[in-house]
């Protein structure tokens, strides 16, 4: 893995910084936290079935009466923040690995949803949004006629 | 599909020991300061019910357990899914500074605190120079 790319400009490419890229990427397999920084905060999981579907997201410490959930079409916007522990003169934090913040997620879904039908429970940390298709949307059968 | 190893049926006698889960385990992240006269931690276990945490100490070792109940909806399969619901499992060594009979944890919407209150000899205690 070192030989191609560090002779292939001619000279030698820093081996320094391959270590490096070859070390994080090590750290990373061997790291045991769940979601990494980039990935998208809350994550969620989105179950269908034929007329109705459930989102959830894991959300751990917010505050249910500041979270914004709206429905447009088939998007469904879910907005809030989590508020950050207040630190006091002299107090410190050692270790700090959960996000805080504001966060927004976006999903578009596969099919139109009825506005007026969407309920949304934050239990254990964890938030559902049950969903259910709009009835123009739902597909119709058309019967084959005879000719 | 191969035929499984292991046995499916129920024992018609299931004894009372604790049963082993085939459940993935996750470490939660945790968050940890310190303040005046205790250290605090706090650990987000989504979709874990208070009574199913365990937080125990042993000799040194702070270990914090959650054991959650992964619902499949029925009727419906999963679409798109960018988490994966498991058990929570961590483990801590704490200082001599911790005063093992004051240790308080509250869960409260998938999230773990646990206070442990520090020992009287441990406080800072601020000494006053006088100027002579």
């Amino acid at each position: 893995m070192f030989g191609p790319t560090l002779w292939r400009f001619g000279g030698l490419l820093d081996p320094f910084r391959e270590i490096q890229r070859l070390q994080r990427d090590v750290n990373r397999l061997f790291s045991d936290v769940r979601h990494p920084a980039e990935a998208e905060f809350p994550p969620v999981n989105i179950w269908l079935g034929d007329a109705d579907g459930v989102v959830t997201a894991e959300l751990p410490g917010a505050d249910p009466q500041g979270l914004d959930i709206s429905v447009v079409g088939d998007i469904l916007t879910i907005s809030g923040a989590r508020e950050a522990e207040q630190l006091k003169e002299g107090e410190a934090y050692h270790r700090q690995e959960r996000n805080f913040g504001a966060f927004k997620r976006t999903l578009k879904l596969p099919f139109q949803v009825d506005a007026n039908k969407v309920k949304a429970t934050y239990e254990r940390g964890i938030l559902e949004i049950a969903l259910s298709r709009a009835e123009e949307d739902k597909p119709r059968k058309i019967a084959i006629q005879a000719a | 599909m191969n035929a499984p190893t292991h046995a499916t049926t129920p024992s018609a006698a299931p004894s009372a020991v604790e049963r082993t889960r085939n459940r993935k385990v996750y470490a939660p992240p945790v968050d940890i300061f310190e303040t005046g006269d205790a250290i605090v931690l706090t650990a987000d276990m989504p979709g874990v019910d208070e009574k199913k945490v365990e937080v125990t100490l042993e000799k040194n070792v702070l270990s914090l357990r959650g054991n959650v109940e992964t619902g499949a909806y029925a009727g419906r399969s999963i679409a798109y899914a960018e988490y994966d619901m498991g058990d929570f499992e961590r483990s801590f060594t704490v200082s001599d500074e911790v005063d093992r009979d004051r240790i308080e944890a509250v869960m409260k919407n998938g999230v773990l605190r646990i206070t442990l209150h520090k020992t009287e000899r441990v406080k800072i205690r601020k000494i006053d120079i006088n100027t002579e």
